[in-house]
């Protein structure tokens, strides 16, 4: 089996939807009240839960308050959970709306995930450079997260999130357009300016030029 | 196609989400467009790079309380 090509017009599983093994296994037992399958979960996804909370409210504080919140609520509704999701993805989704939440109540005026954005920008990339192959293993890893975490803080909350979701949640389109509320058409509009314009910020760091 | 349409088909592209018809005509334009193959590819690498990232560790104050606010809400389920 593990010799045999993937057909190539078949579309290849996203992360998100590859279930580790136990994952199942523990989220059963939790449900029964195994208070250490619960505690396990949390473990394996705690850094991610609060990356993506920080991401999202771009604030410490609330971020924490999401992250202590999340599992509690998952802990709650766990019985809600009929398996037909990874439970990681269930559990984004109760960050994400925890986050918005706080966001929403820090900032009522600036985010709104409901209306079209039309910025009248344009799409068209302005530096067109080659960064060459692996640009990133040229910093260090605490230069490059810095640089990562600076570039995603700059995008707006509305690009930020939909590009939090699909391209380091990995979840897939649908799961992210159903999580925000948004149609699909506009999940893919956000994401390819999100794309574009983190392209850009970090063409600065990784172009071959400023490094040859 | 143009730089302009391959720019607007560009997430679909690079999400496999494309019919090979467009598929195969985007490739064609590549084949002899230098700068949107360096957009595809950083775009790419882009990605790549912020999937690959591994979240740093918790911090440990952080971690503290919310081990005490499972602690206490799980004491809660039991009692």
């Amino acid at each position: 089996m593990g010799t045999s090509k993937a057909n190539p017009l078949e579309p290849r599983p996203l992360p998100s939807q590859v279930v580790k093994d136990d994952e199942p296994l523990l989220v059963a037992a939790a449900k029964d009240g195994d208070i250490s399958a619960f505690e396990t979960l949390v473990g394996r996804y705690e850094r991610k839960i609060f990356r993506l909370a920080q991401n999202i409210t771009q604030n410490r504080e609330d971020a924490e308050d999401v992250l202590q919140e999340s599992f509690l609520k998952a802990y709650e509704h766990l019985g809600e959970f009929q398996g037909n999701s990874r439970f990681y993805t269930w559990l984004v989704r109760i960050a994400v709306n925890q986050a918005l939440m706080k966001l929403r109540k820090r900032r009522p005026n600036q985010v709104s995930l409901d209306e079209e954005i039309d910025t009248g920008e344009e799409l068209m990339p302005r530096e067109v450079e080659d960064w060459g192959p692996s640009p990133e293993e040229r910093y260090k890893q605490s230069e490059l997260s810095q640089i990562l975490s600076s570039a995603i803080s700059d995008l707006d909350p509305s690009f930020r999130i939909v590009f939090q979701l699909r391209d380091i949640e990995e979840l897939s389109t649908e799961e992210t357009a159903e999580a925000l509320g948004l149609s699909i058409p506009a999940v893919k509009s956000r994401l390819l300016r999100a794309r574009l314009k983190l392209r850009q910020k970090l063409n600065r760091y990784f172009k071959r030029s400023e490094n040859s | 196609m143009n730089c302009r349409s391959i720019i607007k088909e560009l997430s679909s592209y690079l999400d496999e989400g494309l019919d090979t018809a467009l598929k195969d005509s985007i490739e064609k334009h590549l084949e002899h467009c230098e700068d949107c193959r360096i957009v595809v590819d950083t775009t790419k690498q882009t990605i790549q790079i912020f999937c690959n990232s591994e979240p740093a560790p918790l911090p440990e104050d952080t971690r503290v309380r919310l081990r005490q606010a499972l602690e206490k809400r799980l004491r809660r389920v039991r009692a």
